[in-house]
């Protein structure tokens, strides 16, 4: 279960931690003692451990947002999306989380998604519009799942600090070096230190040993913070199989992913490791599989595929073992000790249609309207009109049929307004109608004026769509849900 | 010598303290997960007066279907012992599945944009009834494991820690709509 695959992970980010830690101090030590090879080592050392606390305290207080700012995500409330907040809510829910993360969307049509977090209780999980709209329930789930897996296995911790290590350790390295560019025979205390030291020969040992570690030193970091991010993207899967209950949702997200072909314009290579695929795959950058953050997806698909039905961690060991090719063990044992199979479920009954290409691109224009708190007003004609937050007149005419129409001062999508909405619809049925076209002399009876040549549709008072064929001569259309009459007018 | 068993004492009681700690955390993680299934039950009932009334004008001769939620939602609101609730819950999950078929020949109704919030707020619902029930199945799982096994079996007896129970429900076959085609 979670609880020990996290204890292990908690240990493993403390032996790298102190790895890494230990690199760090040596480079700084060896590079102060480059140039003052007196006292130097220790003021190198200081200086190495001064700038890794002021980087951590920089990301502990504001690296969430200042990431989610770099990656253009906004944060939403349920009314602008439901579904991703309820998905969001659910898998918080099966994970066990002890507090609600903070959903984002990021304006892309590149789908994606990333979560960010130093504790459980304070996470942020971002989506891209393009996933919201490539993505059925099922897949969206999966991906949600994979990232909240992120969060409880406390991964987005662990990527942290190992990103602040990595970068401490990339800078110290890169001013050491373009100094030497600058200064190739040392500092002016260099050759002041004839006296100490045991001679040239040990300093020359000194400097090759230090421009050595200042090469390879973010060399190896990297490879080591690769080497992680990799294995958690397996277990991240994993996890997400098991608490979906349905590895094939992820998979086919996943798929559906690695063939939109379409780069992230907001991914950056220090922020790339915290997306679920690798944002940097589509413009064809073909990085091997050693220097990736990611392992490949087409793998990834693959293993969650070969599961065989059942959706519990040991056969995610099984189709991993089997695939590879070798038996490495990606699930610690805790993990799987103890357990028992889980069959994975069946599909979720209702999924919408895949969608067109102008359908989706739509939809994704939608959604970031929705975010940034633009309304949507349907009008009777059928035109879904979106009014930007800042309108401040008190009705809109329609472009199409001119019909006025009010602004609704609220966000149409809330549950909340569902309720009233409806009560509304019960109240316009019998006869009370807020807000709409005036019924004239004949007693509660609504108009249409009639544009001529093919079909035309309206919206009768109550809500109900009424349609009228090119062939229909009538002069009055009856509603079948309320039972009001539409005069029609030529 | 005398420092060595020091340590080791130390050692003990500190492991001990850690068993019993995590006993405790595990076995509120379990309440807490309980309670997660109710809260998520209660959401459902307060959902559906909303569905029945959107729907109503819309479906004119399903009077017997919505007939049928409104019955099992009051009969699981009144639902006493823990065995009477899984069954009046399972009961108004079948009520509701069939309903959703029902929906499926009235496309007026599935274009309206209440119903259709609506219906992803009740998808939404009952999935989280799901996975509430899942995640309280595995903190039992987990919980009843630390129980039995070695060492912490130990701490459990002494100080009382009993094993909970699973809440088992007839799972999939409830919660799956049964495929069924009106051609008559």
């Amino acid at each position: 279960m979670m609880w020990e695959l996290i204890s292990h992970n908690r240990r493993m980010s403390l032996f790298l931690f102190a790895g890494m830690a230990l690199l760090l101090s040596a480079l700084g030590y060896l590079i102060g003692a480059y140039y003052e090879p007196e006292r130097g080592g220790y003021f190198g050392l200081a200086a190495a451990i001064g700038i890794w606390i002021v980087l951590t305290l920089i990301s502990i207080t504001s690296g969430d947002e200042i990431l989610l700012k770099l990656s253009r995500a906004k944060e939403v409330t349920k009314d602008v999306h439901p579904r991703l907040f309820n998905v969001v809510e659910e898998m918080k829910i099966a994970s066990g989380l002890p507090g609600m993360p903070k959903v984002y969307i990021v304006d892309d049509p590149a789908p994606n998604a990333f979560a960010i977090g130093l504790k459980p209780e304070k996470s942020s999980i971002a989506v891209t519009a393009g996933l919201l709209s490539k993505l059925n329930r099922d897949e969206l789930q999966g991906v949600v799942a994979h990232e909240m897996s992120h969060i409880a296995n406390r991964d987005t911790q662990l990527m942290t600090v190992s990103g602040i290590m990595l970068g401490s350790i990339v800078l110290i390295s890169h001013f050491f070096l373009r100094s030497m560019w600058f200064m190739p025979s040392g500092s002016r205390r260099y050759r002041k230190s004839d006296s100490g030291g045991g001679g040239p020969q040990l300093q020359l040992i000194l400097v090759l040993v230090t421009v050595a570690l200042a090469i390879l030193a973010p060399i190896f970091a990297r490879l080591i913070y690769l080497a992680i991010s990799r294995k958690r993207e397996y277990l991240a899967d994993a996890s997400a199989a098991q608490l979906t209950r349905y590895p094939e949702g992820l998979a086919s997200a996943l798929e559906k992913i690695a063939s939109a072909g379409l780069p992230l314009e907001s991914a950056n290579k220090a922020t790339a490791p915290m997306y679920i695929v690798n944002p940097f795959l589509a413009t064809g950058a073909g990085l091997a599989a050693l220097t990736s953050t990611h392992p490949p997806t087409e793998e990834r698909i693959r293993i969650l595929r070969n599961m065989a039905g059942f959706a519990d961690y040991r056969a995610y060991q099984r189709s991993f073992a089997k695939i590879k090719g070798k038996p490495t063990a990606i699930i610690p044992n805790s993990g799987i000790h103890g357990t028992k199979q889980i069959e994975s479920r069946a599909a979720s009954a209702d999924l919408e249609p895949d969608k067109d290409k102008k359908a989706a691109a739509r939809d994704v224009m939608d959604i970031m309207r929705a975010v940034n708190g633009y309304a949507f007003l349907v009008c009777a004609c059928g035109l879904k009109m979106k009014i930007p937050p800042d309108l401040d007149q008190p009705t809109v005419n329609c472009p199409k049929c001119g019909r006025e129409n009010r602004v609704p001062t609220a966000e149409l999508a809330t549950v909340g307004a569902v309720v009233e909405a409806a009560a509304e619809a019960e109240a316009r049925a019998t006869g009370q109608a807020p807000g709409l076209p005036p019924a004239d002399a004949t007693g509660g009876a609504y108009e249409y004026v009639r544009k001529g040549g093919g079909w035309e549709s309206f919206a009768c008072g109550c809500g109900n769509l009424l349609q009228l064929s090119p062939g229909f001569r009538g002069s009055v259309l009856s509603c079948k849900l309320c039972g009001k009459n539409t005069v029609i007018k030529q | 010598m005398g420092w060595i068993i020091l340590i080791i004492f130390v050692v003990l009681i500190a492991s001990l303290v850690g068993m019993y700690n995590s006993l405790v955390g595990l076995r509120n993680r379990v309440k807490n997960a309980w309670s997660q299934i109710d809260v998520q039950l209660k959401r459902r009932h307060d959902l559906i007066p909303n569905l029945i009334e959107t729907a109503k004008g819309y479906v004119k001769h399903e009077r017997e279907t919505l007939e049928n939620i409104t019955k099992a939602r009051a009969r699981a609101m009144e639902a006493g012992s823990v065995g009477e609730k899984s069954k009046a819950e399972a009961d108004l999950s079948g009520a509701l599945g069939r309903f959703m078929l029902v929906v499926e020949n009235y496309p007026d109704l599935k274009a309206n944009q209440n119903f259709l919030a609506l219906q992803e707020e009740l998808t939404s619902t009952e999935n989280k009834i799901a996975f509430a029930r899942q995640s309280y199945n595995d903190s039992v799982l987990f919980y009843n494991n630390k129980i039995q096994m070695f060492p912490s079996n130990f701490i459990a007896n002494f100080f009382r820690f009993v094993k909970e129970e699973f809440f088992e429900v007839e799972e999939p076959s409830e919660r799956a709509v049964p495929k069924v085609s009106f051609t008559s």
